[in-house]
């Protein structure tokens, strides 16, 4: 009985773990091609309509058939990745460059700064974020560029939060009291030394947000918000493909298991580096 | 403990009126000019500019401001630029709906991911603990809009198991109106033939809500439990001769329970933005389609009102959930 509710023995666990970043990454990658080399994996252009060819069903011509455009539903897919992927990325870099500054101000500095900052922080987190992130993108008109803002602009604080803690702990640290010692400037030790000691923790906190800034512009663009009319976004895509999904669910369904791969690898890729900290 | 009460409720108020200015100052700098929407699209622009002094949108941002918060303050949250009808009076009609949809997700939340997170973790290592791992990271990635589309395509056109959207048939009358929770009044008013309706409307939203967030409940109790298995105080259990499900449910279950909670907290964020994309996707009449309806016609007090009123849930059961995380672990309340 007992081993059975022992921890379970460490080796084993490490495997599991690489087990799932060998994974994720495995499902990643031709998500990460098709970002890069678009136009080699695309059969066809992946906004040129085809009035004789609508609403194809899949087959050796368009793997994954056409819309009701005619448009290669396949095309538009590996086309999508680079919106999705580069959009996230975006997100998550602003956010995280907006974040990151404000929480190591607030942490190093305290006092007004500290409470100013923590009460933005709060407030926009009391907020369910696809909320916020909606009225936000709605104000700056809809588009894929207000979207990438939008959630950039519900996502800082999470940053600015982890690296509060960070700075707050580092900074009673000897090597920080003895660089200021040194007299070397505030923002001297927060660039040269909290920074690089907060780096795994920021890494590893992308690496389970960029799936979910994927999940989250989709969402945006599900709704009506993000990208416009011919960009194969694919939120945007599931969304047109909505109004055909019972009969021709292809032009929606294809986009839609894209965006949860996507997100699946990259959740299996962010665990795994996670684990492998705490097991350190 | 009343004094804690206290202070969390005037927190509770500040953090309102803070995320109100924030709606606030975010809806005003919306491109499309509110009082041309008003004014529908063929209007002249004389006809704008007099609806603009109606609305009092010619005046000061301040002044609008403050006219904003005292309404809110006697809960009045505008009216519609589009229907003219009063935003609160809508809302009432589409809270119960949106409540009536989180609360029986969260319930099978709880149940289902509390369940299974003690499943894997007396499983641990094995099998049964793997399967339910990699429904977990599945669970938590699918989109809750990409997994209500295909449940109505398999259960509901597919199979033809349930309706496909909705709250009930559109030739039948919703039961006399007391919660607005149609599984509620219903059987208030005793027609057992409207509760079954109403739930089997009920069955694709939420699961297409709750799977998941049921992941994610997994995967804290899993780790909660197996965190609290291997405490001195389990052993000690175990070697006072205690049957392995007593050690399980009373020794170690109370304790991993406090992860849980927290973690519900977070889930619920998570619920009420799923339940946007959900109810879309279901036509289902909530809060949720309500705001994006208004944002997509430019609707603003509309907007901040919808908006406001999730806000308001997410807070308030986050203050719950606050309290409920005292009751069970007393040390954080002595503190």
């Amino acid at each position: 009985m007992q081993s059975r509710f022992g921890r379970p023995n460490k080796w084993i666990k490490l495997g599991a773990q690489n087990l799932g970043l060998a994974a994720g990454s495995l499902l990643l990658l031709p998500f990460l091609l098709f970002a890069l080399l678009p136009t080699v994996f695309a059969t066809h252009d992946p906004i040129k309509t085809s009035i004789r060819e609508l609403y194809s069903p899949p087959s050796a011509e368009h793997f994954f058939g056409t819309d009701e455009l005619g448009r290669d539903v396949y095309s538009r897919v590996v086309h999508g990745a680079r919106i999705s992927l580069a959009s996230a990325s975006m997100i998550i870099g602003i956010a995280c460059l907006i974040g990151v500054a404000l929480g190591a101000i607030a942490g190093y500095w305290g006092g007004w700064s500290d409470r100013v900052i923590m009460t933005l922080v709060d407030l926009v987190l009391a907020f369910p974020s696809l909320i916020l992130a909606l009225a936000v993108s709605a104000a700056l008109g809809p588009g894929l560029r207000s979207a990438i803002i939008a959630a950039a602009g519900v996502w800082w604080p999470v940053y600015a939060r982890l690296l509060r803690g960070i700075t707050l702990q580092l900074a009673e640290m000897e090597f920080v009291t003895a660089a200021r010692a040194m007299g070397a400037s505030a923002p001297r030790i927060i660039l040269r030394h909290i920074l690089p000691n907060a780096v795994y923790a920021i890494i590893v906190r992308i690496s389970i947000d960029l799936g979910l800034a994927v999940l989250l512009l989709a969402s945006l663009s599900f709704i009506g918000l993000g990208a416009s009319a011919p960009t194969p976004e694919w939120g945007a895509m599931v969304a047109w493909g909505r109004l055909y999904f019972l009969t021709e669910w292809w032009i929606g369904g294809f986009p839609a298991l894209a965006i949860t791969l996507v997100v699946v690898a990259i959740t299996m890729l962010g665990d795994g580096l996670n684990d492998l900290r705490t097991i350190r | 403990m009343g004094k804690l009460l206290l202070e969390r409720l005037l927190t509770l108020v500040l953090k309102l009126f803070g995320m109100a200015v924030i709606l606030f100052v975010v809806t005003q700098v919306l491109p499309a000019d509110p009082a041309a929407v008003a004014a529908g699209t063929d209007a002249r622009p004389e006809q704008i500019e007099r609806i603009r002094q109606e609305l009092g949108l010619d005046r000061p941002f301040h002044e609008q401001f403050i006219t904003y918060i005292a309404g809110l303050a006697r809960g009045d949250l505008g009216q519609s630029l589009l229907t003219r009808r009063e935003v609160s009076d809508d809302l009432k009609l589409r809270f119960p709906a949106t409540l009536e949809l989180a609360i029986l997700s969260a319930v099978v939340i709880v149940v289902f991911g509390v369940g299974l997170g003690i499943i894997a973790a007396i499983n641990a290592g094995n099998a049964l603990d793997f399967l339910i791992r990699a429904f977990v990271v599945i669970g938590m990635a699918v989109p809750p809009f990409v997994l209500a589309l295909f449940l109505q395509l398999i259960f509901a056109k597919g199979l033809d198991m349930f309706p496909l959207e909705g709250r009930l048939h559109t030739r039948m009358a919703p039961p006399p109106f007391v919660t607005g929770m149609y599984t509620v009044d219903s059987l208030i008013a005793g027609q057992w033939e409207l509760f079954w309706m109403s739930l089997r409307h009920l069955a694709l939203p939420v699961a297409a809500l709750a799977l998941g967030r049921l992941a994610v409940g997994a995967r804290f109790t899993r780790s909660g439990m197996l965190e609290t298995l291997s405490q001195p105080y389990v052993r000690t259990a175990r070697a006072k001769g205690l049957r392995e499900k007593r050690v399980v449910l009373r020794h170690a279950f109370r304790n991993a329970l406090i992860p849980v909670v927290t973690m519900l907290g977070i889930q619920i964020g998570f619920l009420l933005s799923g339940a946007v994309l959900v109810e879309v996707v279901f036509t289902w009449p909530g809060l949720g389609r309500y705001a994006v309806e208004s944002v997509l016609s430019f609707d603003f007090y509309a907007v901040i009102g919808a908006a406001l009123v999730i806000a308001v849930i997410f807070v308030v059961s986050n203050t719950i959930v606050d309290l409920l995380y005292m009751q069970l672990d007393p040390r954080i309340s002595h503190k």
